[in-house]
């Protein structure tokens, strides 16, 4: 076990590395959640005195904006974690060492992780210095809402990361923009009952949509349903297992295919 | 497997939908030999080093190494082994100490900082241990490979052209210290190459492959002198263009049998 933990702590640190040596790749983790928390903080502030609803709607609207954020910067985090790899021209030395498919996604599991909160917490706090709004008002919830949403992202990374291994960096702007699709049905920014009858059980198929429902409830009647949210951390658990199993299903596909040999040339 | 064998191979295929590239490939590498994989290009020399080293499922076939199964059990020997190859790069962001100190974690390699101090020492980078590795030239990236190739003193070590692209002076150079490097540990070595003179220079023995196959198995000079060649250029070259006394006999042979 000390010889996972080591290696898992070798790749953790070799991306620290190259955070160090290039501030610029830490940018992007906190250039885009800004920039929307910017937008829609303007725009609820316009917006406030005009409708009565945006008073009580504005902090549903960042909450679901930031909470999103959490969604999209990791499965981003991950999916460059190992991408990371792939431009480097390094998989195949890293595939032929001791280090096990667990480790390796355990240990970009990590990186995409603290790259997250790289990008989110100063964003959180800019919400807070510009718009008066904190995202930790929603209590000890935030916690269970972060890990559920954490989780979940790192499955869909997973899984674009295998497909990404082998069909090639064509495939990189498919898993940028894979985890959008969900968006519309995990009720981000409206109730998922707005959705059609035919939809819905999609979206309570989604951990996302217990977590924005939850958010609303906690804003809205501040009351926090821990039975929905442990709901939740279930099914994140059951799609963090299937996007292991995916992103290992491509990797014997790559073996298989020999595209491990061609990655990043 | 006797345990006198560092690699067995019996019968290795791979194929790509239609294309055969390794067809029913058998040797095996006594232990502290070196041994030479010859062919011109999509030879099957790479995919051959691949599926030795678990990156690429052959289609059929067995493979040991260091007496385990590579296709059941590859991770108890991948410790003991390592590679180098001009087609994988390190991360070029990471400074060469960096990289060697992340390889060796991953190798477990004991007593870590001091092993890097030692085999940065040995291969003559020590001077630039804190550059980005992708800021060096071409041998000075090629000695940081070497490095890293041998920092976990691997018992097996596979090699895919280690001197292409580097000028004489350094390709010299890095041949002499894998003979010195074999001498001293015993270390089994498979090396492929376009380099003849390499090969007459390091291998024990040589695996001549041409579409996958084995054409011709031997040392250096055996081949040598069952193609009535004088060098190994010449015995690669009538391999290639299909002519030559070798050829003509190996032709034989096969009609024969």
């Amino acid at each position: 076990m000390s010889g996972s933990i080591d290696r898992i702590y070798a790749l953790v640190l070799r991306h620290i590395h190259i955070w160090r040596s290039s501030v610029m790749r830490l940018v992007d983790s906190i250039y885009w959640p800004a920039v929307q928390m910017f937008m829609w903080g303007f725009l609820t502030q316009f917006l406030r005195p005009q409708v009565s609803f945006m008073a009580q709607a504005a902090g549903i609207l960042l909450s679901g904006l930031l909470l999103w954020e959490v969604v999209v910067r990791g499965n981003l985090s991950l999916s460059i974690a190992f991408l990371e790899e792939m431009w480097s021209r390094n998989l195949g030395h890293l595939f032929v060492s001791p280090i096990r498919s667990w480790e390796m996604a355990t240990g970009i599991i990590i990186v995409a992780l603290l790259r997250s909160l790289l990008g989110l917490i100063p964003v959180s706090l800019m919400a807070w210095a510009f718009f008066g709004f904190s995202i930790y008002s929603l209590g000890l919830p935030l916690i269970a809402f972060f890990l559920i949403l954490q989780m979940f992202s790192w499955s869909v990374g997973l899984a674009m990361s295998g497909l990404i291994m082998r069909v090639g960096q064509s495939a990189e702007s498919f898993a940028w923009a894979a985890v959008f699709i969900l968006m519309p049905i995990s009720g981000v920014y409206y109730p998922i009952s707005v959705l059609p009858y035919w939809l819905q059980p999609f979206a309570y198929a989604l951990p996302t949509s217990y977590v924005f429902e939850g958010m609303r409830s906690i804003l809205l009647e501040h009351s926090a349903q821990w039975h929905l949210l442990g709901l939740a951390l279930a099914l994140s658990a059951v799609y963090l297992v299937i996007g292991f199993q995916v992103f290992l299903w491509f990797f014997r596909s790559s073996r298989r295919a020999g595209s491990l040999l061609t990655q990043g040339e | 497997m006797s345990v006198a064998l560092s690699i067995d191979v019996r019968h290795l295929r791979k194929v790509y939908g239609e294309v055969v590239a390794v067809d029913d490939l058998t040797f095996a590498v006594p232990r502290g030999a070196v041994l030479g994989l010859l062919g011109g290009n999509g030879a099957g020399k790479t995919t051959t080093i691949s599926m030795l080293l678990g990156l690429l499922e052959p289609t059929a076939g067995e493979i040991q190494v260091l007496g385990v199964d590579m296709l059941r059990r590859r991770y108890a020997a991948l410790p003991r082994m390592n590679f180098s190859s001009p087609y994988v790069d390190l991360p070029h962001r990471l400074t060469v100490r960096q990289n060697l100190q992340f390889y060796g974690r991953l190798y477990g390699v004991r007593a870590l900082h001091r092993r890097v101090e030692e085999i940065a020492e040995h291969m003559q980078v020590g001077e630039f241990l804190d550059r980005q590795t992708g800021k060096l030239s071409a041998g000075q990236k090629t000695r940081v490979a070497l490095a890293k190739a041998l920092i976990n003193k691997p018992d097996v070590l596979l090699l895919d052209e280690p001197t292409a692209s580097l000028d004489p002076d350094t390709a010299d150079w890095v041949r002499t210290y894998l003979k010195d490097y074999q001498a001293e540990t015993h270390a089994t070595i498979l090396l492929a190459s376009h380099n003849m003179s390499e090969v007459e220079r390091l291998c024990d023995d040589v695996v001549l492959l041409q579409a996958g196959r084995m054409f011709e198995r031997g040392s250096p000079r055996e081949l040598i002198e069952r193609f009535g060649r004088e060098d190994m250029e010449q015995v690669f070259l009538d391999m290639a263009r299909g002519r030559g006394r070798g050829f003509e006999s190996l032709r034989k042979n096969e009609a024969a049998q």
